[in-house]
């Protein structure tokens, strides 16, 4: 009879925790920047008939003196790092499809609570089936 | 409803969406892949590499997606733009099986016809949501634009 070895710990390159962490960390700051962003380009008005109107530095400078377009890209940047940080320690497959996919249904529930964007049906179904389509496709 | 329709100049700005963000995510990804180990210890090794070729790169392409979605989000919903330009992922997949020559599995050819079936969908859809208050400012604009 042989001795069992001790039980060998997790490798370090994968703690399924971390993992879950960093993904999550991805996720809730990208929708909470979309979300700012949508929000701020709404309050904007239509890009097209202000750059018709003021020309393409009017248009610059209605998005650059809208407070809640800078609350959105410092959400933005902060998702940015999260993935940087996340592909750094864990596979492209793993998180460009978990966080991919994941965004786009936080984004369809956060898009009808916090910008009573009309989801009905047809877009639920569109959210379900890209995020099964992307996972699918990129993992 | 004249906004529900969108024009060929917005389609084209749903395609740069659509295209540079997979571009540019791919260039990042190659040029992390190829830094070592980053901690939480040494933050500002993440900043060194902002500078690295492959991820200046992705980060200009990123620029120009920034700008192309932050217009199409001036013109139609978040729950619009997101799934529309998801078809990305399948020009992507498209362009790396026809022109990379790249073998495509049966699994990832069902996550191209559910993007595809996805995308169909929500663009059969209106790509804004009329809010009875701001309705009469964003008609005047929209025919302020179309003169």
């Amino acid at each position: 009879m042989t001795i069992s070895p001790p039980s060998m710990p997790l490798p370090a390159a994968f703690n399924p925790w971390a993992a879950t962490a960093m993904i999550a960390a991805v996720v809730l700051t990208s929708t909470t920047g979309e979300v700012l962003t949508a929000a701020a380009m709404k309050s904007i008005g239509d890009l097209d008939v202000i750059r018709a109107h003021s020309g393409l530095k009017g248009a610059i400078r209605a998005v650059l003196t809208c407070p809640l377009f800078f609350a959105g890209v410092f959400f933005l940047a902060l998702a940015f790092f999260s993935l940087l940080f996340a592909l750094n320690h864990l596979n492209l497959s793993l998180v460009g499809p978990a966080s991919a996919s994941l965004t786009l249904v936080t984004n369809a529930v956060a898009g009808k609570i916090f910008l009573k964007e009309n989801v009905d049906g047809r877009r639920w179904a569109a959210a379900v089936l890209v995020c099964v389509g992307v996972y699918l496709l990129a993992h | 409803m004249s906004h529900h329709t969108l024009s060929p100049r917005q389609y084209l700005i749903l395609g740069l969406v659509a295209v540079s963000a997979p571009l540019g995510d791919s260039c990042l990804s190659r040029g992390m892949a190829a830094m070592p180990a980053i901690t939480l210890a040494h933050p500002q090794s993440l900043i060194a590499a902002v500078f690295t070729p492959w991820i200046a790169l992705g980060i200009a392409l990123l620029i120009g997606f920034f700008a192309s979605y932050l217009t199409a989000l001036s013109w139609a919903d978040l729950t619009f733009v997101l799934p529309a330009t998801a078809f990305g992922y399948v020009i992507i997949a498209l362009l790396a099986r026809f022109w990379l020559h790249e073998a495509i599995s049966l699994e990832r050819w069902a996550g191209i016809l559910l993007i595809t079936l996805g995308v169909g969908f929500v663009a059969q859809g209106p790509s804004l949501t009329q809010h009875p208050a701001a309705e009469p400012e964003v008609a005047h604009q929209q025919e302020a634009g179309t003169e």
